[in-house]
């Protein structure tokens, strides 16, 4: 294996376009070290990121933030704006693995890992985040939930890789949340997760709302259904049932060792429900 | 297979070594720095034995490459003490009792440290979310928690005389 | 040995609190493990491990392997004589190294020493094994019938008249009891019986196995490992190896948790067998995988319990059956489950039927408490239904029916004076039990029992020249033990505590000790630390005597002084333990005290829990708010310790209770071999843990000692399911009460 530092973005997509063996791309490495472990792949190739500038940089842009990839989850934690903007995405940081992992781990690895139960993604999907992809054919931006193609397996082609995640401004009177379901407090992978974005007007009615599943099927799912079930009304306690039943009915999971296909369904919509009230009471404080 | 080398600053000496590009920080430690009260509990970051401070930031360091510490400043619990006067959280464990078996203790104080570093004045929540990523299987962690939020305080107190 | 203890006794060192001897070493990171000791010239081993969970190993073809360069030597089954193996080890041996069979996922084929880890790890892959894959069974119920796919086609179950002629997985059944059960049922007004099921679970020690070897081709050899009995891990090795006992010494290294699961031998034969072959030092670790699928995990078990009161209470039947899986060797601990289950109560009808099982499984470890928790569930959840039905206290239940001093026991003795009833009532007036509970919480009530083990303990004792005091134990240190030694030293040669240096001897230093084990340590070793700080102390006395000229009858120990025994002794001036030592050269050499036995009078120890929780009534989630660790220490020789046993024990049982299970799946494969899959308590997932001792003195140790650790784990599975089935208004039978199980509770 070899390990290279690449100064620019342009210098590791060359590498990685070049490489005819497998090649990885290390951010934070919280995954990729622990397949190294594991034996699960053994690549010919790992490119290094954090040596080049802008990847370690959280930068303003139009009213949004654009995240390097090697940013840590700790460093956005700690970010002010982004966490009074979009308290949902923080919140998927903060469960992500523990404090020693939130160190190393990024935005752009919990995406690429591909993971279905990757704690950041639903409400970065919620907040309307796209991904910076470049590759030997230059640049483009695409939704971050078209980043997965399933289970561990990205849609991004040889020589590609995520610069930046572009999170935009969060309209007035939008909130967020993410919650996830484990049987422990911590250290540990969601079982099922909601992340949702509510955006309200001035009456309190629900203008705008999306609402994202983890866990329940192999990429995370946008329950249209559910969001269709409050956008436009007063978000009362019948939207609200109707919106918890339109998640559950959104759930396609499967039974693993880490949860039950029947608990999944069910918890999903509790979940969904929990984050839309937590994400309207935002919602009303702004 | 070709050697990488790396030069690094470990508990503020300077550290030079050559790795292998699979290397981890921990393989590293342990094995050329001969540093080994960082332990290998999992090797997979989901037991917080490895705990070290890499560039001020708290992580596992068996989730870290060799190759990617240089120029990285390292503190591990061998830098904890200074000289013969232990730390206020060293002090506080052995005199709290709050580890039985010692394997989780090195992880424990490295992660405490990195806490009270942040946050001089955590809560007992603060402190067990905080060392969620150290497992203990043998205290119940009740006497870490004690053993933490009573070196914070004096810790506190000292620097307020100070 | 006579309690010599009276209660109240004024004790100047012993219920102290001082610091443990290994604490700096141990916060500096100094201490040294097992992966933490390295020699010169030192290859680095790895072990080739089955991925079937059942095949016949056709052939082991390492040819390829030994082909790689860097590779120092190959070992399997070939390399142990299996025909020179004592009949008793067979089974050991066999879980060493497979021979004909493999028999779980995980079992080792095959082991390399190389320059390097990835040199090693590159040899493994190019070892060949030719499998016959055979179809296998993991679990217990399905294992036992007829059907099933058999592991051992010469395992006739014992214990049953007349013996089967027909191989089966049962390997053998046990009976406890006295009394009639059916005539206990027809007096009773009401009778609950129901079945239980609990999942395995792993010690979880954060240290994985580890294990130096250095052996010469004249069979002389060193071994380094992280272990809870070296002299256990040296007389199995150099068995299996066919070499002397007194060639290889074994050093315990500090060990990193065991609970248990470190009480047995897995890597240090193969160790030595391939430092032999390669003749350099060999180093093997395990990583956390191995330590889930090969190392011992405990039993998976099925439990029924049927227990007739009286309106009054009084319990007039009670009947357990229990099977426990063992994993792939006969052994499981269904005997000491099935000894444990009724020995809170005083039954006058009382029956218990154990099953030993066989299954595909890695070979069960003992488990802090071998058995009892499991069985424990079962009964304390009946017992916790029976109180509901008769309306009564769930604490006065037990009340009514403890067992007490001169209480015949469920399993055959007579218990002595022991502290049950006391751990009942300060449970009853604890503040945590007076609590108002809110909506969806519940609270829990169980109680546990353990023996205690005593048994065969060397200590040695030696007087420096400076009057401190070298301490020499046989039994690895897993949780402070040196301090409570160094303890009970002082406390009978009169001196200060840190006059004492404890240190765990290799086995060429000291006679044989039995594992550290059974929550024996505190009661053996201190006891024979007693013995012979007693024997020292003697033999000074005859010093002080030679030096004023007096017969040695004459003199007495008190205070840390000998003393003339009277006016008629002569009138001496107090001669220091200093003092004589100093002088020890003049006086006829060394001083040195020692104690060879087999120590009995371990003293049985019981627990009362109390535990609060609340369910997530739409998640099954259950949060625990309090728990309360009553138990009987006999007498807390350093209560600090104490305390972390009893704290420890609770939260490895809450962890069992909740979320800890092995999840195979149907190829008889472990799906969560990692900390993140198998889910222990992490810190965020606990509150506090309250702790009261009580101190009822065993009257077979000097000091009153009984064991503590183990107790701890036996009500937590009862008392957390207990609490849990309050919150949900639902029986909960199945171990772990995770949040899918509880929620299907919730939503009937």
């Amino acid at each position: 294996m070899r390990y290279e530092t690449p100064a620019t973005i342009e210098a590791a997509v060359g590498l990685i376009a070049a490489e005819t063996g497998i090649a990885r791309v290390l951010s934070g490495g919280t995954d990729l070290l622990v397949q190294l472990k594991a034996g699960m792949i053994e690549p010919d190739l790992v490119v290094d990121l954090k040596r080049i500038a802008a990847t370690r940089e959280i930068t303003a842009e139009a009213g949004g933030f654009r995240i390097g990839s090697a940013v840590s989850a700790a460093s956005l934690r700690e970010h002010k704006a982004l966490r009074a903007a979009w308290p949902g995405i923080i919140e998927g940081l903060k469960l992500i693995g523990s404090t020693q992992v939130q160190g190393r781990a990024t935005l752009t690895g919990n995406l690429c890992n591909a993971s279905p139960a990757a704690d950041s993604v639903p409400c970065l999907v919620a907040a309307g985040a796209s991904a910076r992809i470049v590759g030997p054919s230059g640049k483009r931006d695409i939704p971050v939930q078209d980043v997965p193609a399933g289970p561990g397996r990205t849609n991004l082609a040889k020589g590609e890789l995520v610069e930046s995640i572009f999170i935009p401004a969060a309209a007035a009177h939008t909130g967020s949340c993410y919650l996830r379901f484990t049987p422990r407090t911590e250290m540990d992978i969601a079982v099922v997760s909601a992340g949702v974005s509510v955006t309200l007007d001035a009456s309190g009615t629900c203008t705008a709302a999306c609402i994202v599943l983890g866990a329940v099927a192999a990429r995370v799912t946008i329950a249209e259904e559910a969001a269709k079930a409050i956008i436009g009304t007063k978000v009362d306690e019948a939207a609200l049932a109707k919106m918890q039943a339109a998640a559950s009915a959104a759930a396609t999971p499967i039974d693993d060792k880490r949860g039950t296909k029947e608990f999944r369904i069910e918890v999903a919509g509790v979940l969904a429900r929990r984050a839309v009230e937590k994400a309207l009471e935002r919602a009303r404080g702004k | 297979m070709s050697k990488i080398t790396v030069s690094a600053t470990v508990n503020g000496d300077a550290a030079d070594f050559v790795c292998d590009a699979t290397e981890t920080l921990l393989d590293v430690l342990r094995d050329r720095l001969g540093l080994t009260g960082a332990k290998e509990g999992c090797g997979t970051g989901d037991c917080g034995a490895c705990s070290v401070i890499l560039n001020d930031r708290l992580v596992c360091a068996c989730l870290v490459l060799g190759a990617e510490a240089q120029g990285a400043k390292i503190e591990t619990v061998e830098g904890l003490a200074n000289g013969e006067t232990l730390h206020p959280l060293q002090r506080k464990f052995i005199e709290h009792a709050a580890l039985q078996c010692g394997v989780c203790t090195p992880g424990f104080l490295v992660a405490a440290k990195s806490l009270i570093d942040h946050n001089p004045d955590p809560t007992e929540e603060q402190v067990r979310y905080w060392l969620a990523g150290n497992l203990c299987r043998c205290t119940g962690y009740d006497k870490i928690v004690r053993a933490v939020l009573d070196a914070a305080a004096e810790m506190r107190e000292a620097n307020h005389a100070a | 040995m006579p309690l010599d203890a009276k209660p109240g006794m004024d004790f100047k060192v012993i219920g102290t609190r001082p610091v443990r001897p290994d604490g700096i070493d141990k916060v500096t990171g100094r201490a040294r493990f097992g992966a933490d000791f390295n020699m010169p010239g030192q290859l680095t081993g790895r072990v080739l491990r089955s991925p079937h969970a059942h095949a016949r190993v056709k052939s082991i073809d390492v040819s390829q392997a030994l082909k790689l360069q860097g590779v120092k030597a190959v070992v399997t089954r070939d390399d142990f004589n299996a025909d020179a193996v004592d009949p008793a080890l067979m089974d050991v041996l066999v879980n060493v190294m497979a021979r004909d069979k493999v028999l779980y996922e995980g079992h080792a084929v095959a082991a390399v020493a190389a320059v390097d880890a990835p040199t090693a790890r590159q040899a493994l892959k190019l070892i060949k094994v030719d499998y016959e894959i055979l179809p296998h069974v993991t679990d217990v119920e399905e294992a036992m019938k007829p059907s099933a796919p058999v592991l051992h086609a010469d395992m006739f179950t014992d214990g049953v008249e007349p013996r089967p002629t027909k191989a089966s997985n049962i390997a053998s059944r046990v009976e406890f009891g006295h009394g009639d059960v059916e005539a206990g049922f027809q007096q009773a007004d009401v009778i609950v019986e129901r079945e239980f099921r609990t999942e395995a679970a792993h010690q979880g020690y954060i240290e994985p196995h580890a294990v130096v070897a250095s052996m010469g081709a004249d069979g002389y050899a060193e071994m380094w490992c992280c272990t809870q009995g070296h002299f256990m891990v040296r007389n199995i090795s150099a068995h299996l190896n066919g070499v002397d006992v007194s060639k290889l010494r074994v050093t315990a290294s500090e060990i990193g948790g065991g609970f248990g699961g470190k009480t047995t031998v897995f890597l240090e034969p193969v160790a030595l067998a391939l430092s032999r072959k390669a003749n350099r030092p060999v180093k093997l670790v395990m990583t956390r995988d191995e330590v889930f699928r090969a190392s011992g995990p405990t039993s998976s078990s099925y439990v029924k319990v049927k227990i007739g009161a009286k309106k009054d209470g009084t319990i007039t039947g009670a009947y357990a059956e229990l099977a426990y899986q063992g994993g792939a060797f006969r052994g499981s601990p269904v005997d000491m489950g099935a000894m444990c289950t009724y020995a809170c109560y005083d039954l006058k009808n009382v029956q218990v039927v154990g099953y030993d099982v066989v299954v595909n499984r890695p070979k069960q470890a003992a488990y802090r408490a071998p058995g009892a928790p499991q069985a424990a569930f079962g009964v304390e959840s009946v017992i916790d239904e029976l109180a509901q039905k008769l309306g009564m206290d769930p604490i006065d239940l037990r009340l009514k029916n403890a067992a007490r001093d001169g209480t015949k026991s469920s399993y055959g003795p007579t218990f002595g004076p022991n502290g049950l009833i006391q751990t009942l009532e300060a449970a009853k007036n604890h503040p945590n039990y007076k609590v108002k509970l809110g909506p969806h919480q519940g609270r829990g009530v169980a109680v546990g029992f353990w023996f205690n083990f005593g048994g065969q303990t060397a200590v040695s004792m030696n007087v420096n020249i400076d009057g401190s005091i070298a301490l020499a134990v046989g039994t690895p240190d897993i949780g402070g033990s040196r301090a409570s030694m160094g303890l009970m030293a002082a406390e009978e040669l009169g001196i200060a505590y840190d006059k004492v240096r404890t240190i765990v001897a290799d086995t060429a230093s000291l006679g044989f000790n039995d594992v550290t084990e059974g929550s024996r340590v505190t009661f053996s070793s201190g006891l024979a630390t007693v013995q012979a700080a007693r024997d020292a102390i003697k033999k000074m006395c005859g010093r002080a005597a030679q030096m004023w000229g007096i017969p040695e009858d004459a003199v007495e120990w008190k205070d840390g002084h000998a003393h003339p025994a009277g006016a008629n002794a002569g009138n001496f001036p107090p001669m220091s333990l200093a003092d004589i030592a100093k002088d020890a050269g003049n006086t006829g050499g060394p001083i040195a005290g020692h104690c060879e036995v087999n120590a009995e009078g371990a003293g049985i120890s019981f627990a009362t829990h109390l535990v609060d929780v609340e369910v997530d009534p739409q998640t099954g989630r259950t949060q625990v708010l309090r728990y309360t660790v009553i138990q009987d220490a006999g007498k807390a020789i350093h209560p600090t310790y104490v305390e972390g046993q009893y704290q420890g024990g609770a939260a490895q049982g809450v962890g069992w209770a909740l979320n800890e299970e092995y999840i195979y799946g149907k190829d008889g494969r472990l799906q969560n071999a990692g900390f993140l899959d198998y889910r222990i308590p992490v810190c965020s997932d606990l509150p506090m843990i309250d702790t009261v001792i009580i101190e009822v003195p065993n009257p077979g140790h000097p000091y009153g000692v009984r064991g503590v650790g183990e107790t701890g784990i036996v009500p937590p599975l009862g008392a957390v399911g207990n609490a849990v089935s309050h919150a949900c208004g639902h029986r909960m039978t199945v171990v772990p009460m995770s949040p899918p199980r509880s929620l299907k509770a919730i939503k009937g």
